[in-house]
């Protein structure tokens, strides 16, 4: 299988959370080549990363939200692109999830559920767009 | 698509959750789960039966410890029933079972709370 890459620019709007589930997971093929395990880790993330990005990047919302999916016979990667206020997500402090109830807050899990249930989670700058990119890598066929 | 059932027992809050707690349906539940400690006046505990909750985000977490916060000044409990897959996952990676009570099952989840 060669390497494929399908792009589509969406409104960063959560009303459009449905859209980029469906994208993603359906549209391109994740349920079909993935273990259902790694589907739902990746819904997970597609939900945190899309909501991080939909209500805190943009000063005056909705902006745009494009949606990279990349396809290799070794993995299945998702890169989210905004042109909204610069913000590496993995730069923030990891929440001490070991706290008792009256010290938690829920600041913070988002972001550390997609680092712990994706195989990779690159932040970089390109121009002024943020990019986050996950990578699932796909089970080796037997 | 979400839904939730709460049952009114002597000891507090019975309930059910079906589907998806996410973005869109935590709002919801928060709201139903806070006005039922409203409504009941008194020091209650809440068991959430997760057997048919097939998903969960930070979203829904955030829920559940408004939810949870709410209830303890009172000693008031939030017991986790049912949980598997990824609905485990996400409690685990978050921690929220240690500071939640987590029965193994519904059986262990009503002894906790009181109920039998």
């Amino acid at each position: 299988m060669e390497s494929t890459v399908r792009e589509r620019t969406f409104p960063a709007s959560l009303d459009c959370l449905g859209g980029f589930r469906a994208f993603i997971l359906e549209e391109n093929g994740a349920e079909e080549r993935l273990p259902p395990k790694r589907v739902a880790h990746l819904d997970v993330a597609i939900e945190e990363i899309v909501v991080n990005i939909c209500s805190y990047a943009y000063e005056n919302p909705p902006g745009k939200l494009t949606i990279r999916v990349e396809e290799s016979p070794e993995a299945f990667a998702v890169e989210f692109l905004d042109n909204g206020v610069a913000f590496d997500p993995l730069e923030v402090d990891e929440p001490d999830v070991t706290r008792p109830l009256e010290e938690r807050d829920a600041g913070g899990l988002g972001i550390l559920l997609v680092r712990r249930m994706m195989d990779e989670v690159h932040y970089s700058r390109k121009g002024t767009l943020n990019s986050l990119r996950i990578v699932v890598k796909t089970p080796r066929e037997r | 698509m979400f839904e939730m059932k709460i049952v009114v027992e002597s000891w507090g809050r019975d309930v059910s959750l079906t589907g998806r707690l996410d973005a869109g349906s935590a709002p919801d539940f928060e709201k139903e789960a806070i006005a039922a400690v409203d409504a009941a006046g008194e020091s209650v505990h809440f068991v959430l039966d997760f057997t048919n909750l097939e998903y969960i985000s930070s979203a829904g977490l955030r829920s559940i410890l408004v939810l949870a916060k709410r209830l303890a000044p009172s000693g008031g409990k939030v017991v986790l029933c049912g949980m598997s897959g990824v609905v485990e996952e996400v409690i685990g990676v978050s921690g929220f079972d240690s500071f939640l009570p987590v029965a193994g099952s519904r059986g262990d989840a009503l002894r906790i709370v009181g109920a039998v």
